[in-house]
């Protein structure tokens, strides 16, 4: 557990009038306030440092003792006695449990360090004003899946704070999208509604295709001679081989379509994106003399 | 069939005034519903509205600034957006 310098949090020195502590809170927090930064984690946990180094300085008890105890907090008879009131205070403190099961973050949750809670208890922290107070808060979870996963509509069940929650992922979902759980997020206050649980889907391609929206990309290997004289290929897609034709004298880099063989288009039933595959023509090695002879034939015509 | 929430349980949760909504409404940021001489808010707002209240009374923006950062809110949001689908594609 390491200290932290709440005055340079706030940037502040250690002299700050309570107006300074202020206006440098107000300051810091119109640039990383997490509604102004969206999607922003990074811009949320400095919010929530911020906060957590207003909590103490704009509060004169708390500031008292952080300047007393300061970086010598882990040292001296004063700290020892200091942390057996601690450990009194932590067992009055006992019921106490502000953690979200799961991996489920609430967004702006007072969810102080470590240093903050040896010093000044578990649950020292005041919601002042910081939550909703109304409605309730919003949950962010991510989930992974795998691209081979998502062609189909599938059903899965998720355990949000304790609770089951059945959701149907709806085929062709995208990487990176988010959708919205209506009513799963935390409860509101004082009859207020509940938030929304929000899913951000990480989808890892395991396929050898490239996705664009609902069509994919493939490239097949072509032998010379059917990209010469025409013939047939077989070709992966998402549901099984197909084979396709190939015409005579098919050159390097030519792109076909399958049609209808790409994702599932999202929300859309019995639409599909298309593949499209672009042949890759395999030059042969390791001739024998007579083919070399028939090549040099070939050229001479 | 939208929930609809009354304006004065808003204001007292929130401790916010009356016309701070109104102005709100002028600004045309959010939309109310009136029956029966009581004003509603869609709860499909709630969430939108709640940011406009906690960028006032945490940040001290007033209507206008919450109109400018609405705006350019929705901006960065349809760019994330964006971003997200040309991610993808590289």
């Amino acid at each position: 557990m390491a200290f932290i310098d709440y005055y340079q949090t706030l940037g502040i020195p250690k002299n700050a009038s309570d107006k300074d502590i202020k206006s440098a809170y107000r300051k810091l927090a119109r640039k990383y306030h997490p509604d102004l930064n969206p999607n922003d984690a990074e811009a949320n946990k400095k919010f929530q440092q911020l906060n957590e180094a207003n909590e103490v300085l704009s509060d004169p008890e708390k500031r008292k003792k952080y300047d007393q105890y300061g970086e010598n907090w882990q040292r001296g008879e004063e700290y020892a006695e200091y942390e057996r009131q601690q450990k009194q205070n932590r067992q009055q403190h006992g019921a106490y449990s502000g953690a979200h099961a799961s991996s489920f973050e609430g967004f702006g949750g007072d969810d102080f360090s470590d240093f903050f809670q040896s010093m000044f208890g578990q649950g020292a922290g005041s919601s002042g004003g910081r939550q909703a107070k109304y409605r309730g808060q919003d949950y962010n979870a991510e989930l992974q899946l795998t691209l081979k996963a998502v062609a189909e509509t599938h059903k899965q069940t998720l355990t949000v704070n304790g609770k089951n929650i059945r959701i149907t992922i709806p085929a062709g979902v995208e990487n990176g999208q988010t959708i919205k759980i209506a009513g799963h997020g935390g409860p509101g206050v004082n009859g207020g509604p509940a938030g929304d649980l929000y899913i951000a889907f990480s989808i890892a391609n395991d396929t050898n295709f490239k996705r664009d929206g609902s069509d994919l990309y493939g490239t097949v290997k072509l032998d010379l001679y059917t990209a010469v004289l025409g013939g047939e290929v077989t070709v992966d897609t998402l549901n099984g081989k197909v084979k396709i034709k190939v015409k005579s004298e098919t050159q390097n880099g030519t792109k076909v379509k399958l049609k209808g063989k790409g994702m599932p288009v999202y929300k859309k039933e019995n639409e599909f994106g298309d593949l499209y595959i672009t042949y890759d023509i395999n030059i042969p090695t390791n001739l024998t003399e007579k083919q070399k002879k028939l090549f040099e034939e070939l050229r001479a015509m | 069939m939208t929930n609809l929430i009354a304006t004065t349980d808003i204001c007292t949760y929130h401790e916010v005034e009356y016309t701070f909504i109104t102005s709100l409404q002028e600004a045309g940021l959010v939309e109310l519903r009136v029956v029966d001489k009581a004003t509603y808010i869609p709860e499909s707002d709630l969430q939108k509205l709640e940011r406009m209240i906690r960028l006032h009374h945490e940040l001290e923006i007033n209507i206008a600034g919450i109109e400018a950062i609405t705006h350019l809110l929705e901006r960065v949001e349809q760019m994330q957006e964006e971003m997200r689908v040309l991610r993808n594609r590289v």
